[in-house]
């Protein structure tokens, strides 16, 4: 053997290590079979005394079936301690050891128990595992490196608390969402039309008119999006309509409707994982007012904080807390004038309705008045009139806000309820304000169409006159060349879905630099005035009238909310609208970071809007719907401009589809797809839809009372331990019910030590211990459960006081009649348990 | 794989990332940090296990703790001799149990460590009454505080004992709507 270890070649080593890992299995068997060979000596004893027949057929080198299976379990036992060992509440050090240990005993083990047939099947199975989670953990922590600003938002954490950073959070969020939705848009549409489509030019529909030729690179023509931009990749007209481009014939139509479609799919597939991530950290929902010292004793502190100034901050909003439930607890003040109130809150939500119909009905007249404009000379109209209605619409977001706020102070609301009534209105606002304008614009696109007819007619009349004219001259009839007129001269319809494209563009880009712009006049200019007159002001501007701002989170979260609705209604008729967003997002980022920094106070109050993040989640899931709507109507209903774009030529935009399942896919598939299609198969999977749901809603109705009646339960046991602990009446109405019910205490003989209480409608799971009842006592007979109790043991155990008198009549739950003897009292029968 | 570091071996990375919920490279941030703390004491090569504790005082000038009321019952709740001498292990135990990771019965868990400040495995109502001073930086008067420890005692105490135990208080807590937010500290 140490002739061997000498000479070690390379090809050697692997032959050597085989050997080794052949030895160290046969050690392990070895002691695995000492082991059972202890066991079978012991089982075989025992067998022998119990004189049945004993199989000792078990070979040397397999272990038995129950073997092999107890082994098993253990090591999956293991492997799973090592998986949660991060949620035990050990010290490092003990977490670090059994660690070491679970893993030694799973390497060894492993190897011991692939035997027989499956062996190396098992041994492959044990590889992959592991290299699954070795994959895993380093893409976790490819994934934790590629977050960005992690900093930043730790900056602004530390100063402002953790519901402000939440925003910056949403923010980041947003924008990795962006980002994957840009990279679908830029590597299937656009990129495929740039390299393999036809270039600037060359086609009617990308070059620019030979009329705005001369303007097309004015900036004020640019910064309207006309001009070259008008005729570029960023809107739908520039996509040519050709069923396959270039070399790997890509499907450019297809392409973009699926892109189109799939954007809405990967969003909603988004939101609702994050929802239903979100969904866990909720909490129980116990009652609003059932722990509210608790609660602000252990959670108000944000351990977030780590500035000074933010410290003192909270150090006195906990202190003013406190002070006003002190107040609130002694007072326990209550409404005088309950008329009023309800007078005063009809009151306050009609002058909203009023104020949300005026703004509605503002937005569809300036469309209007700005079609009227589109049919003028651009150049006779002011700045003011080209853009009014996006100055319009931003001008609303920005003013009525604050007047919502000014009119809900006449409802007199908690704080928390008065925001989240401030929130639904504004998200009324935002939405009856796209609507509105989607109302209109469609309009507009109707009578464009109108418009694209005649064109298209004088079209096709130039075109049968210039083959005529051709026949005439030059006597063929056939093989006629295409009229060479060069791409700008060719007459242009309308192309709707451009206008509509750009009309989106403007939106965004406007509502981009209110956005800005009222960051920097509201936030930074209201500060620096602030900070520099108030050496030379009568009053004290930073604690008096305007002060520092607070950072608006609510007003934030909604704007980027409807942002994001625009972008995606707007994405399908102008692409590059998604890469402007995500620059806006980024440069969103950095602006708002600095602002809150350098503008904003910390909150004095802090309300939350609701208990779990999934409030604004579910906003952005409302928002995807109601923007993915007109976009199918369209996709559906509306005939594609007959010049420009990917549909062009064809009746609907959806006919791409049928085009590519007739001509692309097998021919059984488009056999399969007809039969889908019919009706006769449609309804009946809708009617099993419909049904399907039905049962599921029932189901879960019926899980939801189930887990309203055990809270119940808890609840009322609680109620009853804290009573009987305060030697107080019964403060449930079921228990006083009950005893009204009972029978004529005197007339019961001396109850038995056991204590019973069983309400009516506890029956089927009382949650009490009910030992041997009174049966006499109780007088009507009740079914009488052992169930364990939820309390953790005597509620009277440490008798620091005497029993104290009892009043006349049964307490409820207790033992009837007169008190029983000293030691007796409520105990199953023992003395109470010391703690 | 990537840099070469020579303050861990891959061995113990591994066994951080499997004992936390940390990746590789924020043990190694948390490292350095330690050592920041106390570059003298805190040695660079951590491979044969060093026994080095950074005492109470230099952790609690960290940034992230400075302004905490609570930050010397956090170090020393998270401190094997309870006076508040972390060991590598400790520190990097006492931020992954407070990331935003950690489940919620593990962080009630050393809440109530935390919040128990003569560490009887009760919180009484001395406790309650130093939470409060220390919330409130003492602006409370008496009276004041007595109500709002016998009020806090009263909404949770279950048993009848007149103090919080674990079940009380992780009954309590685990209905709190802002317990997972604010129970965080991000390193």
């Amino acid at each position: 053997r140490s002739l061997q270890l000498e000479e070690r070649k390379p090809s050697q080593q692997i032959a050597q290590r085989r050997v080794r890992k052949r030895r160290r299995l046969r050690k392990v068997r070895r002691r695995v079979r000492k082991s059972r060979e202890e066991e079978e000596r012991k089982q075989h004893v025992q067998r022998r005394r119990l004189s049945s027949s004993s199989d000792d057929n078990s070979e040397d080198e397999s272990m038995s079936e129950g073997e092999m299976a107890r082994l098993k379990e253990e090591v999956e036992e293991k492997k799973k301690l090592i998986a949660t060992l991060r949620n035990k509440p050990w010290r490092m050090k003990r977490r670090l050891k059994c660690l070491k240990e679970a893993q030694a005993f799973v390497e060894k083990f492993e190897g011991a128990l692939g035997k027989g047939k499956g062996r190396r099947l098992y041994a492959f199975k044990v590889m992959m595992t592991k290299k699954i989670i070795k994959f895993n953990r380093d893409f976790e922590n490819f994934k934790t490196a590629c977050i960005p600003w992690e900093s930043r938002i730790k900056e602004v954490e530390s100063h402002f608390g953790s519901s402000v950073a939440s925003y910056f959070i949403f923010l980041r969020w947003m924008y990795g969402l962006n980002l994957v939705l840009f990279g679908f848009v830029f590597g299937l549409v656009v990129i495929p039309e740039v390299l393999m489509g036809m270039p600037y030019g060359s086609l009617a529909r990308k070059t620019v008119p030979r009329e705005e030729q001369d303007s097309a690179m004015d900036f004020s023509v640019l910064f309207e999006f006309g001009g070259y931009c008008k005729y570029s990749i960023m809107f739908y007209g520039y996509y040519n309509n050709q069923r396959s481009i270039g070399l790997l014939q890509f499907r450019l139509p297809l392409s973009y409707l699926l892109v189109g479609v799939g954007i809405f799919g990967y969003s909603l597939m988004v939101v609702i994982r994050t929802m239903a991530r979100n969904a866990n950290e909720g909490g129980d929902g116990a009652e609003e007012g059932t722990f509210t010292f608790c609660w602000k004793l252990f959670t108000s502190w944000d351990y977030l904080i780590g500035n000074p100034e933010t410290a003192d901050n909270k150090f006195a909003s906990t202190t003013t807390s406190f002070k006003e439930s002190i107040v609130d607890e002694q007072e326990n003040l209550k409404d005088e004038n309950i008329h009023l109130r309800r007078f005063l809150r009809i009151l306050a939500n009609l002058l909203i309705l009023c104020c949300l119909g005026g703004s509605g009905y503002l937005i569809y007249y300036v469309v209007k008045r700005s079609q009227g404009f589109a049919k003028k000379d651009r150049n006779e109209l002011t700045w003011l009139q080209k853009n009014e209605v996006e100055i319009v619409m931003s001008l609303l977001g920005l003013v009525c806000p604050p007047l919502f706020e000014v009119i809900a102070e006449l409802e007199d609301y908690h704080p928390r309820i008065a925001l989240k009534w401030q929130l639904a209105r504004i998200f009324a606002l935002f939405l009856g304000n796209l609507y509105t304008f989607l109302f209109a614009l469609f309009d507009e696109v109707n009578s464009k169409l109108e418009n694209e007819k005649e064109i298209k007619n004088a079209t096709i009349w130039a075109l049968k006159e210039y083959y005529t004219n051709y026949t005439l001259y030059n006597n063929v009839t056939e093989n006629i060349p295409p009229p060479n007129i060069s791409p700008a001269d060719v007459i242009r319809g309308p192309c709707w879905e451009t206008e509509v494209g750009i009309e989106f563009v403007k939106l965004t880009v406007s509502d981009i630099q209110v956005t800005y712009l009222t960051i920097l006049i509201g936030d930074f200019l209201r500060a620096v005035i602030v900070r520099f007159l108030n050496y030379c002001w009568c009053w004290d501007l930073e604690a008096g009238f305007p002060s520092y701002a607070e950072f608006d989170i609510s007003g934030n979260v909604l704007g980027l909310i409807f942002n994001q609705g625009m972008i995606w209604m707007g994405a399908f008729y102008a692409p590059g609208l998604v890469g402007i967003n995500v620059l806006r997002l980024l440069s969103s980022m950095y602006y708002q970071c600095w602002a809150v920094m350098a503008c904003n106070v910390p909150h004095e109050r802090v309300f939350k809007a609701s208990r779990s993040n999934n409030f604004y989640m579910g906003l952005l899931l409302l928002v995807l719907f109601l923007s993915l709507m007109p976009v199918i109507y369209s996709i559906m209903t509306l005939p594609p401009s007959f010049d420009c774009g990917p549909f062009s030529g064809k009746d609907k935009m959806y006919d791409v589809i049928m085009e590519t399942i007739e001509k692309d896919l097998p021919p059984f598939m488009a056999d399969i797809f007809s039969y889908a299609s019919n009706p006769g198969l449609i309804i009946p999977a809708v009617l099993l839809m419909v049904l399907a749901i039905y049962y599921l809603n029932a189901v879960s109705k019926a899980y939801q009372n189930a887990n309203l009646d055990l809270k119940r339960k808890m609840q009322m046991q609680r109620d009853e331990e804290k009573n009987r602990r305060n030697n107080k009446d019964s403060t449930n109405q079921v228990m006083k019910d009950l005893e009204d019910l009972m029978p004529n205490k005197s007339l019961i003989p001396p109850p038995s030590a056991e204590e019973t209480e069983i309400p009516a409608d506890q029956l089927r799971k009382s949650p009490k211990v009910t030992g041997k009842p009174g049966a006499a006592a109780t007088g009507k007979g009740v079914h009488v459960q052992k169930d364990v109790s939820l309390a953790a043991a005597n509620p009277r155990a440490p008798v620091t006081r005497p029993p104290g008198p009892r009043p006349p009549g049964p307490l409820p739950g207790n033992a009837r009649g007169p008190p029983p003897g000293q030691g007796m009292g409520r105990g199953r029968g023992g003395p109470p348990p010391r703690r | 794989m990537g840099n070469k570091q020579t303050i861990f071996t891959d061995e113990q990375l591994d066994a951080y990332q499997d004992c936390t919920f940390f990746t590789r490279k924020e043990i190694l941030r948390l490292h350095g940090r330690y050592h920041e703390l106390a570059p003298h004491l805190v040695p660079m090569d951590y491979t044969n296990d060093p026994d080095v504790k950074v005492p109470l005082a230099l952790i609690v000038n960290m940034p992230e703790l400075k302004e905490n009321p609570f930050r010397n019952r956090i170090v020393e709740s998270f401190s094997e001799d309870g006076k508040g001498n972390l060991s590598f292990n400790d520190f990097v135990d006492m931020f992954s149990v407070l990331s935003e990771m950690a489940p919620r019965e593990l962080k009630a868990i050393y809440a109530f460590k935390i919040y128990d400040f003569n560490v009887d495995n009760y919180i009484c109502k001395e406790d309650l009454e130093k939470t409060l001073n220390r919330l409130t930086k003492e602006e409370l008067t008496p009276e004041e505080v007595i109500l709002v420890c016998e009020k806090a005692i009263e909404e949770a105490d279950l048993d009848g004992d007149n103090k919080l135990s674990f079940a009380d208080f992780e009954n309590m807590i685990s209905r709190a709507p802002d317990f997972l937010s604010t129970f965080h500290i991000r390193i």
